[in-house]
């Protein structure tokens, strides 16, 4: 029954519309108006992307609407691998296409104002989409004005690289390029909670891979928020001391911890913390950061002093605001703010969502994994893997014994592993077909 | 209700292996689990193995050599410990029935 009815929406998604559906009321189930159920689906990054595949499969009579401002999507896992050389920003940049083809609705557009009353939402481009579940993907907000003087100007010199995006990433690979032997990179981690907690140590790596090889005497300074590397720490520092020297008086990497940068000076080139002036050639702050602009329409910011949503994890419903579900980086939950999360509860929400539209209540003990690698930019790679369950007793959801631990140490199979993991997130996501022909490489 | 009577079906095994483990939402979530190193659906496109097809004993019996550790792993002992043996099988049932 379930595969005549997807046949049959297949067929009737074009301009006769869903409507069509209504015909079939005998076979639906829990609909709200003619049709299924409306889902707006706000951002297609790994959360919100996989959302729309699976509700799709999981409730095909749901209609899809995808709010999406860029063109194609940009993976920022792997985008490290750029600024190291070994990719281009074409190899992590992937298409909607197959997206498209199963949602109802995808709209090339930024979301402007949402009315969480009304359940309405409004986009730049002026229109407006009313919906029954709302599912904010918005990813993060970067706070550009919690560092002193990181304004436009600043920003056409300093860049982040936490959005990968060819003036983010591609840029800053090309001041890199640009920079001479000798040279300083400095380079800033976030307060926790970031996110890709592993991203920026990730990042020392990669750079310094392509210093050894290109411009063996310039240096790495990173300027760290936290008191002490905020993941991995024993793998990323073996891996420095490893590959870059680290720990001798000629390190490539200086690691600076208690750091966080308080003012960008764009035009001397310097970065100031609460202890110290810092020169680079190549600068580059990731500047704090909260949930998705859009998540502050919709006043679901509402956990660690209005920066993070809190959500329900049998549901990934708000706990502020009713039928607004949040994923991936934007919810503050316990796990890591990474693609895989990212991924996985967007199949979480989908599960639970799909179950309520069919009547059924939701599993009330669910069960997640993330698994995280991180690159080494020497053929290597580590990784980071956790299983969460809910658990009654502390109303939350956390690993069972033995389910989390970290690689015994850095190998050349986990950068096969890495790759393949990459492939198959973003096939995962993106629906990308089997004879799609990836051109990223470990 | 529904789900109960999905879940009997199974058990009497009057369905076609294929339908009964698509149909059942907590087997097809917990399989997807997997799909973000192993590929949508268990059919991976690079070094990690896929689980597409894998005959349901080996499975089964591999994540368990993975939680004790006979078999040697990088993530997977982790994974392996976070789930039930009933859990194992549904997965493995899940992967078994795909072409």
């Amino acid at each position: 029954m379930t595969l005549n009815r997807r046949d049959f929406l297949k067929t009737s998604a074009g301009a006769v519309g869903l409507a069509a559906t209504a015909g079939l009321a005998g076979c639906a189930t829990a609909q709200t108006g003619s049709a299924g159920p409306k889902v707006v689906v706000v951002g297609a990054g790994f959360g919100g992307a996989t959302f729309s595949r699976y509700i799709k499969m999981w409730a095909p009579n749901t209609q899809v609407t995808v709010i999406e401002p860029n063109a194609k999507f940009t993976s920022c896992p792997f985008s490290n691998t750029v600024l190291a050389g070994i990719n281009k920003m074409d190899d992590i940049a992937m298409p909607y296409d197959y997206l498209k083809k199963v949602v109802d609705n995808f709209v090339p557009d930024t979301v402007t104002a949402i009315d969480t009353t009304k359940q309405t939402v409004t986009t730049a481009g002026g229109h407006t989409f009313a919906y029954d579940k709302l599912v904010l993907a918005g990813g993060i907000e970067l706070l550009f004005d919690k560092v002193q003087g990181y304004d436009a100007e600043a920003q056409k010199t300093v860049k982040h690289a936490w959005k990968a995006s060819p003036d983010q990433t591609g840029v800053l690979r090309q001041q890199l390029e640009a920079m001479p032997d000798g040279g300083t990179f400095v380079m800033s981690v976030p307060m926790s909670p970031y996110r890709c907690p592993p991203g920026p140590y990730e990042r020392a790596c990669m750079v310094a891979s392509y210093f050894k090889q290109a411009k063996p005497k310039s240096k790495i300074i990173i300027l760290d928020g936290n008191p002490d590397v905020a993941s991995k720490k024993g793998l990323f520092v073996a891996a420095w001391k490893k590959h870059f020297g680290y720990g001798t008086d000629n390190s490539m990497i200086d690691y600076r911890p208690n750091n966080m940068p308080r003012a960008v000076d764009a035009k001397n080139m310097k970065v100031s913390t609460e202890f110290d002036d810092v020169k680079g050639d190549v600068i580059n702050v990731v500047p704090p950061m909260r949930a998705a602009a859009v998540c502050g329409m919709a006043g679901v910011r509402d956990g660690n002093n209005g920066n993070w949503c809190t959500i329900d994890y049998r549901t990934f419903e708000s706990k502020v605001v009713k039928n607004v579900h949040i994923l991936g980086d934007s919810a503050l939950t316990n796990f890591p703010k990474s693609g895989s999360v990212a991924n996985n509860t967007g199949k979480m929400c989908a599960y639970a969502m799909s179950e309520a539209f069919a009547g059924r209540s939701v599993d009330p003990a669910p069960v997640v994994t993330n698994t995280c690698y991180s690159g080494t930019g020497m053929g290597t790679a580590f990784h980071v893997a956790t299983v969460f369950r809910w658990n009654e007793e502390k109303q939350s959801m956390i690993p069972p014994k033995d389910a989390n631990g970290v690689s015994a140490e850095e190998s050349e199979l986990e950068m096969a592993y890495m790759e393949s993991w990459a492939k198959n997130v973003w096939a995962d996501t993106l629906g990308l077909p089997e004879s799609y022909a990836f051109t990223a490489k470990g | 209700m529904k789900k109960s009577f999905v879940a009997t079906l199974i058990l009497a095994g009057t369905l076609g292996v294929a339908l009964s483990a698509h149909a059942d939402p907590r087997a097809r979530f917990i399989a997807a689990n997997c799909s973000y190193c192993h590929g949508p659906d268990g059919k991976s496109r690079g070094a990690i193995p896929s689980l597409a097809g894998m005959e349901a004993g080996y499975f089964v019996e591999q994540m368990k050599a993975f939680r004790d550790g006979s078999r040697p792993a990088t993530v997977m002992k982790k994974h392996a410990s976070g789930y039930t043996d009933a859990e194992f099988e549904t997965m493995a049932k899940y992967f078994a029935s795909i072409k």
